[in-house]
C-alpha cells in the first residue's frame, strides 16, 4: 500500500447522504479477478446515461472537477455492500481522501487497507467544505494525516481522529498481514487453547 | 478476568482475542471463514505473490452464490466474466486446499444460507465472510461480520484479524409480533426508527420477548438486516430453539463435544447487570407490515400508510435524499402504498431464501394465480432449501400459481447473474438492498417480507397481508 503523509489536492463535491458501494461501483464491475481498472467504471450508474454516454449533469463530469482527488459527501458515505472494489475504484479514479460526517464501517476498514484517508469532520464542517467546494474555482484541500488536520488557502482548518494504528500504518504505507505475523507465536498459543467441540470442515 | 456482568458481545470477544494491547486494535482470532467467488479472488492472489499459505483451510469453507444462474445448471455459463470468476475460485480451493461446495454440489447454495444448514454456523464462534450480510450468523449467538478482500487474504493468512472494539448496543423487542408481522417487517421498522447508520460502529444484541419466540428463520433474517441500519454486527444469544436447530446437522457436535458445547453455549447470554453503551426499546405490538418507499432501507412505511413528503423530513439534506428518491423510484408524495403496482416478484436471498419463508409465501398464494401483468419468481437461498421445499410439494403450488421456480443463488437481490430488473421495473422483493441499480439498472426496489411479496404477486400491487382470504 502506498504511504499517506500530506496530501493537497482538487476537492469535489458529492453532497448527498447514503451514498452506497452499489452507485460507487455497479455490480456488474464485481466480476473481474484482479486489484485495478476499476477507476473507469466509479460511479457508472451516475456519471453515464443508459446509452452509455456521459451524464454532463453528474457533477463529477463538470470540467472544474478534473482531476479531483479529494471528495466530499454526505453521511453514512459507503453503506451497503462490503466490497471492496468500492476504494478501489475511487483510489483507481484518482481519490486519496474522501470527506464525510460519518462513515460506513466496512468501507472506511476498506479505505485505510487502500491507502484513502476516510476523514470524519462535523456536518457543519462538511457542509462549508461542500459549499467552498461548488463555489471557489479551483478549490483545493489539504489533508495533514501527520497532524491529523485538514485546511484550505481561505481559513477553514479542522482535526479529524483516525486512530494512532490506523494512522501509523497508513504514514508507513504497512502491511498489516505482515504484523499480524509477528505474532505467530501467540496465535499458535491461541489455537492450542481452542475447545476440542470447536467446527473444523473437514 | 474481571468478574463483573458482561454482554454476550464481551463474552465472545474476550474469549476470542489472541493479543490486546492498548492503544492498538485487538487481534481476534476467526473460528470460521465462509468464502465466495466475488470478493476473494485478490485475497488469494495476494497470498501468491507474497508466497503464503491458507493458515487454516479446516477452517475455512468456500461455495459459489453470487454470479450463478438460477436456470438449468446443466448449461454452461454464458457469462464468460462470470465463467471466469467461478473457474477462478474452483483453482484457489484446490491450490490452498479449500472445501468448494461447487455449483452442483447438493450443498451449494448462499453462503449464509448453507452456513447455519450445514451446521457450521454455531454459538460462541467468531465468523468473517467478504460479505456485508455475514451479520446473519449471528443469530446463533456467534459474533459474525462481514470483511472486505484485504481482511479476507489477512485472515486466509493468519486465521486472525485485528479489529477495534465496537460499541455494544441493546435492541429489546417487548410484547409479541402481530400475525402477518414478521421478522422482516420487525427489522425494517427498526432501520426506519434509527435509519441506516443508526447503529454503525455498533454491534447489536437483540432481545426481549419477541425475540427468544422468533425461529432460527426470524433471527437470521433480522440479524441479516441489521447491516442496513449500520450495524457492525448482531446477534441473539442462544437458547433452545438454537440447540434444537443444530443438533445432528452434519457439521454439529457429537455425543460427548456435543455435551461439552452445549454446556459453554448456555453460558453465552449477557449477564444480569451487563452495560450496553445504548439501549433502544421497540413495542411489537406497534409494528406493521412494512413496504419501503425509497432508495435506502430506512425509507420505509406500513403497508396501510402512504409515501411521505419530502417536505416533512427533519433535514434539508434528507429532503433532498427523499425527494431524489422519488423521483427515482417514480412514485408521488402521499401515493398509498396499497395503491402501487407491480410488474416483478422475488422471493429468495440470504434474507428471505428459507424454507420457512418460503413456507409464508406459498401459504398465502395457495388456491389463487398471480396477476396477469406480474412476472414472479422464487429462488430457493440453498439446494436444501429448495429440495425440501419440492418434498413439502411448494414447488408444485407456486408452479400452479404462475410463479418461476428456480435453483439456489444470490439472484435478484443484486443481479450479478441474468436475474436483473429492466429498466423502470417495478419490483416486491424479499431481498435486503432497494439502492438505485441494485437489482438492474432502473429497477424499482420495494423491500417486504415474503407474504407481502406473495399477496403482492397475487393482487398485482402491495396489499396487507394481516387481511388476506387463505385458501
Amino acid at each position: 500500500m502506498e504511504s499517506f503523509r500530506i496530501h493537497k489536492g482538487l476537492a469535489a463535491p458529492l453532497d448527498r447522504p447514503n451514498i452506497d458501494t452499489d452507485q460507487i461501483i455497479p455490480k456488474q464491475f464485481l466480476k473481474r479477478i484482479e486489484r485495478t481498472g476499476f477507476g473507469e467504471f466509479l460511479f457508472y450508474d451516475w456519471r453515464y446515461k443508459s446509452d452509455g454516454e456521459l451524464n454532463a449533469e453528474f457533477i463529477l463530469n463538470a470540467p472544474q472537477y478534473k482531476g479531483a482527488t479529494v471528495l466530499i459527501a454526505g453521511r453514512n458515505f459507503g453503506c451497503g455492500s462490503s466490497r471492496e472494489h468500492a476504494p478501489w475504484a475511487l483510489l483507481d479514479y484518482g481519490f486519496r481522501a474522501i470527506i464525510a460526517p460519518t462513515f460506513a464501517d466496512i468501507f472506511a476498514t476498506n479505505c485505510l487497507k487502500n491507502g484513502i484517508v476516510p476523514v470524519a469532520l462535523s456536518e457543519r464542517d462538511v457542509t462549508t467544505l461542500l459549499q467552498r467546494a461548488t463555489e471557489v474555482s479551483g478549490y483545493e484541500l489539504t489533508v495533514d494525516l501527520e497532524k491529523c488536520q485538514v485546511f484550505d488557502a481561505q481559513g477553514f482548518n479542522a482535526s479529524f481522529e483516525i486512530g494512532d494504528f490506523n494512522r501509523y500504518c497508513l504514514l508507513e504505507g504497512l502491511d498489516d498481514i505482515g504484523l499480524t505475523l509477528k505474532h505467530e507465536a501467540q496465535i499458535a498459543a491461541y489455537e492450542e487453547r481452542r475447545d476440542a467441540w470447536r467446527v473444523r470442515a473437514v | 478476568m474481571s468478574s463483573s456482568p458482561r454482554t454476550l458481545f464481551e463474552k465472545l470477544w474476550d474469549s476470542h482475542t489472541v493479543r490486546e494491547p492498548a492503544g492498538e486494535p485487538a487481534l481476534l482470532y476467526i473460528d470460521l471463514h465462509l468464502v465466495h467467488e466475488v470478493t476473494s479472488p485478490q485475497a488469494f492472489e495476494g497470498l501468491r505473490v507474497a508466497d503464503r499459505k491458507v493458515r487454516r483451510p479446516d477452517l475455512t469453507v468456500a461455495t459459489i452464490d453470487h454470479n450463478v444462474p438460477t436456470t438449468d445448471r446443466r448449461l454452461p455459463i454464458t457469462d464468460p466474466i462470470s465463467a471466469k470468476q467461478i473457474e477462478t475460485l474452483r483453482n484457489n480451493c484446490q491450490e490452498f486446499g479449500v472445501r468448494l461446495y461447487d455449483i452442483n454440489s447438493k450443498e451449494q447454495g448462499i453462503v449464509h444460507v448453507i452456513g447455519p444448514e450445514l451446521g457450521l454456523t454455531q454459538p460462541g464462534m467468531t465468523i468473517v465472510c467478504g460479505d456485508s450480510h455475514t451479520s446473519t450468523h449471528g443469530a446463533f449467538g456467534a459474533l459474525a461480520f462481514g470483511i472486505g478482500t484485504s481482511e479476507v487474504e489477512h485472515v486466509l493468512a493468519t486465521q486472525c484479524l485485528p479489529q477495534r472494539r465496537p460499541r455494544t448496543l441493546e435492541i429489546k423487542v417487548c410484547g409479541s409480533l402481530p400475525s402477518g408481522v414478521t421478522a422482516k417487517d420487525l427489522a425494517l421498522g427498526i432501520i426506519g426508527r434509527i435509519g441506516t447508520d443508526g447503529a454503525t460502529g455498533h454491534v447489536i444484541e437483540y432481545r426481549g420477548e419477541a425475540i427468544s419466540s422468533l425461529s432460527m428463520e426470524g433471527r437470521m433474517t433480522l440479524c441479516n438486516m441489521s447491516i442496513e441500519a449500520g450495524a457492525r454486527a448482531a446477534m441473539v444469544a442462544p437458547d433452545e430453539t438454537t440447540l434444537a436447530y443444530l443438533k445432528e446437522r452434519p457439521f454439529a457436535p457429537r455425543e460427548q463435544l456435543w455435551d461439552e458445547a452445549v454446556a459453554y453455549w448456555r453460558t453465552l447470554k449477557s449477564d444480569e447487570g451487563a452495560w450496553f453503551d445504548r439501549t433502544i426499546e421497540i413495542e411489537a405490538s406497534e409494528l406493521a407490515p412494512f413496504v419501503t418507499w425509497g432508495t435506502s432501507p430506512g425509507m420505509v412505511a406500513p403497508v396501510t400508510g402512504r409515501v411521505p413528503d419530502p417536505a416533512d423530513a427533519e433535514t434539508e439534506a434528507d429532503s433532498r435524499a427523499a425527494r431524489s428518491a422519488l423521483e427515482y423510484m417514480n412514485l408521488a408524495p402521499g401515493t398509498r402504498i396499497e395503491e402501487i403496482n407491480i410488474d416483478r416478484v422475488f422471493i429468495g436471498s440470504c434474507t428471505n431464501g428459507r424454507i420457512e419463508d418460503l413456507r409464508a409465501a406459498a401459504q398465502i398464494i395457495k388456491g389463487y394465480r398471480i396477476n396477469s401483468r406480474v412476472q414472479a419468481m422464487v429462488v430457493p437461498g440453498s439446494q436444501a432449501v429448495k429440495l425440501e421445499a419440492e418434498r413439502e410439494g411448494l414447488d408444485r403450488l407456486f408452479l400452479e400459481a404462475g410463479f418461476e421456480w428456480r435453483e439456489s443463488g444470490c439472484s435478484m437481490c443484486l443481479g450479478m447473474n441474468p436475474d436483473i430488473l429492466q429498466s423502470g421495473e417495478r419490483c416486491a422483493s424479499t431481498s435486503n438492498r432497494n439502492f438505485e441499480g441494485r437489482q438492474g439498472k432502473g429497477g424499482r426496489t420495494h423491500l417486504v417480507s415474503p407474504a407481502m411479496a406473495a399477496a403482492a404477486a397475487i393482487t398485482g400491487h402491495f396489499t396487507d397481508v394481516r387481511d388476506w382470504r387463505f385458501n
